[in-house]
């Protein structure tokens, strides 16, 4: 099996060799290296759009907007990536945005993982009929299939809110228990914690 | 009394870093004080006649174990080769986590001979090969087998009975990814399973060369006398695949740097130096001399650079015993302004590494620091903005914005991987092919062009924005930000421009691995020795720190 070292190395080389710059490709490194760590085929993907960037039209994007339109040429997933985690500060305001023309829309999906980490909310992304929740980084939830998708014209993201996953009612429950293991102070104790004896209006 | 650490743009040159000397901060005597509490154990030898076959050595402490696996081949002569595009050594090492049972070692026997072309697993944490010092080996067999013990002045020349060709780690070939090890306690210090390796395999050459003499003559035959076997260390030949490591791991140069510096400042402030601490640093830097007379090279480079130690070492001695006044506050740092006003670069960072001996608890403290977790600020601060890029770059790169890339002179090199090894190589770009596939190591020429790209740019722009049109620099955009924070992270000089020695690169990095007797044999590549005089394994727990010093005679 291929460490991830080895998969970071290979993927930032062969993106410096499709002519991506040294920046960029180390951000595509680590990118891969993550989907591959959370088990998405992120070689298999980048092989395919590097194959195919030399023959092709990419649009390339420079600010990130609620809506992204290339109507003919479809929009390359690292340039997506890339700005939209140098973005990702500015686009949280907005509350959905979509790309309707992507190229392998899987080579985008690590940035949007680092961005959420980034800004400290959850990322919601519609795919296709796939789903992926990020989880600041630390790990992706998705009913993704590992299928090969050069290109979509679905990709809409959302920021989720900071929420509990759970009511107060759940919350209070469970603190009951958890007071299981908290002990009654007596009155001795009260009169020598810290503090005690003191005015606390000097 | 607070001493400022000293300046980055002075320390941070080539020329200085290229004076580096081993200290008590190198990696291989962090690793000793580390592992002298481990078991050590000799699991399995199954050597033929010759000395080809099997052999495992084990540390073992509470339920960690890790086992070095060796395999000995043989070799013909006309195949014995130190450069990197050999295929075949004398022998192949790697380090396993646990003890391998018998399926783990026929597996390794398939792949660990390979090398380069063989298959690692996560259970594997670093791989090596390494040669035989033909005129060492033999010379000592022969010896043993008579019955005689080596001329230790014959065996100082060459120091060691076996030298690495290369020492790979860090997932390298499908090894184990640091990420996964890199919480264990006893491996928080660089390199320390690179260490406990060649460690091992300095064990190995000694057991192999009494195995062979034993065999060659069953009744006359001696075993090596220990005195003898502990002043022989492991070589190593190492080329310019270490040069951009420093250059790509510019957080763990800062931490490398920043703890030699911060033990330097720390000593300087020490306003009572105890006596006995005075006498300890003195003693070691008598005995050091000793090292320095066995320091063999055919380097012109080298010549000059142990001549001028020698004499600036005379010159201090006679300064400490005639002219010095014990008996003032302050004493290192008396000794450290007379040392930096009156002697060379070469000499300076000698006496510096020597300044740390006496001070166990400040070297223990920063020993830790010396890691780095490179993650945590590989994100680029897109939120901050252009005036923080042009503070930072003026602030830090005051030199390097002095330098004409536009001559020819300034830009006279490029690096590059190799095609068939994939090994970091230099060439001259206006005499050789590929200047168009650089690799990313000229910072100064690319932080130059950033700041000459921002000149005209408003202070209030977010680098964000920025990045949107200039992620050609996007690289050079990484480093600036990290410059701020780790402030010994950049070499300060241009790597690129003419007067380039890359054997300084390489010098920085192997002190810091604790290396000793440096012998360039060409601007691009040297042999070192390291582990010389260093306690064998099974006298691990008697361990005394000072080795070094002791015993390199």
């Amino acid at each position: 099996m291929r460490s991830f070292s080895e998969i970071e190395t290979i993927s930032k080389r062969a993106s410096r060799g499709a002519g991506f710059s040294w920046g960029v490709s180390e951000e595509i490194g680590k990118s891969v290296r993550l989907l591959e760590m959370f088990g998405l085929p992120g070689i298999l993907h980048l092989k395919n759009y590097l194959e195919k960037i030399n023959n092709h039209n990419y649009q390339k994007i420079t600010i990130i907007s609620a809506d992204n339109i290339s109507n003919n040429i479809p929009y390359c997933p690292i340039s997506v990536g890339v700005n939209f985690l140098d973005q990702a500060y500015n686009l949280e305001k907005i509350e959905n945005i979509n790309f309707s023309n992507l190229a392998y829309p899987l080579l985008a999906v690590p940035f949007l993982s680092r961005s959420s980490e980034i800004i400290g909310k959850k990322i919601l992304l519609n795919l296709e009929n796939f789903k992926f929740l990020f989880n600041y980084n630390q790990s992706i939830l998705s009913n993704f299939d590992n299928s090969l998708i050069s290109k979509t014209t679905n990709f809409l993201i959302s920021f989720n809110q900071n929420e509990d996953s759970f009511d107060k009612k759940t919350w209070d429950s469970l603190y009951k228990i958890s007071q299981k293991t908290f002990v009654d102070e007596t009155e001795s104790s009260k009169k020598t914690a810290a503090g005690a004896g003191l005015t606390d209006n000097d | 009394m607070q001493i400022e650490l000293r300046d980055p743009k002075k320390i941070m040159k080539l020329k200085r870093l290229g004076s580096f000397h081993q200290s008590k901060l190198s990696f291989l005597r962090s690793f000793l004080r580390e592992f002298n509490s481990w078991d050590y154990k000799r699991e399995l030898f199954e050597l033929d006649n010759d000395g080809y076959g099997v052999a495992v050595y084990s540390f073992k402490k509470e339920q960690r174990k890790y086992s070095l696996v060796c395999f000995a081949n043989k070799l013909d002569d006309n195949e014995r080769s130190d450069r990197v595009i050999a295929t075949k050594w004398d022998a192949s090492f790697t380090l396993f986590d646990g003890i391998p049972t018998k399926k783990d070692i026929e597996r390794l026997s398939l792949n660990v001979p390979q090398q380069e072309i063989g298959r690692m697993t996560y259970k594997e944490l670093t791989l090596s090969r390494a040669n035989k010092s033909m005129r060492a080996f033999n010379y000592v067999v022969e010896c043993l087998s008579n019955g005689n013990q080596p001329s230790t002045k014959k065996l100082s020349e060459v120091g060691y009975l076996y030298r690495t060709t290369a020492v790979y780690g860090s997932g390298k070939f499908g090894l184990a990814d640091r990420f996964r090890i890199k919480n264990r306690p006893e491996i928080h210090g660089p390199f320390r399973l690179e260490m406990m390796l060649v460690y091992f395999v300095r064990q190995f050459t000694i057991d192999q060369v009494n195995f062979i003499s034993k065999n060659k003559n069953p009744r006359k035959a001696i075993e090596l006398d220990k005195n003898i076997a502990r002043s022989l260390g492991i070589g190593n030949s190492t080329g310019l695949g270490m040069a951009p490591f420093i250059v790509n791991h510019p957080i763990l140069l800062n931490n490398w740097i920043l703890a030699r510096e911060t033990a330097l400042k720390k000593i300087r402030e020490i306003k009572d130096v105890k006596q006995e601490d005075f006498n300890y640093f003195f003693e070691c830097l008598k005995n050091s001399i000793n090292n320095i007379n066995t320091w063999n090279t055919d380097s012109d480079y080298q010549k000059e650079k142990i001549k001028s130690l020698k004499i600036d070492l005379v010159k201090f001695i006679k300064y400490l015993e005639q002219e010095f006044d014990k008996k003032k506050e302050y004493l290192f740092n008396i000794i450290f302004n007379w040392v930096d006003s009156n002697l060379t670069e070469e000499s300076i960072e000698y006496v510096v590494s020597l300044f740390l001996e006496p001070y166990d608890e400040i070297v223990d403290q920063l020993t830790p620091t010396m890691s780095a977790d490179e993650e945590k600020f590989f994100n680029i601060p897109v939120e901050r903005k252009i005036e923080d890029l042009r503070v930072i770059i003026e602030k830090n790169y005051t030199e390097i914005l002095n330098i004409d890339f536009n001559e020819d002179k300034n830009i006279q090199n490029f690096w590059f991987i190799s095609k068939n090894k994939e090994e970091p190589r230099v060439a001259n770009r206006f005499e050789e092919i590929g200047s168009e596939l650089e690799q990313p190591l000229a910072i100064s020429r690319d932080v130059k062009s950033l700041y000459q790209r921002i000149k005209n740019l408003k202070n209030s722009m977010t680098i964000s924005r920025f990045l949107a049109d200039n992620n050609d620099l996007r690289h050079a955009v990484r480093r600036v930000f990290m410059i701020e924070k780790f402030p010994y992270s950049e070499i300060q000089d241009n790597i690129i421009g003419s007067e380039l020695m890359p054997i300084d690169m390489l010098r920085l990095k192997l002190s810091f691995f604790g290396a000793c007797k440096f012998d360039p044999r060409s601007d691009k590549w040297l042999r070192i020795c390291m582990f010389q005089g260093a306690p064998l394994p099974d006298e691990l727990k008697k361990f005394n720190d000072n080795w070094i010093y002791n015993s390199l005679n």
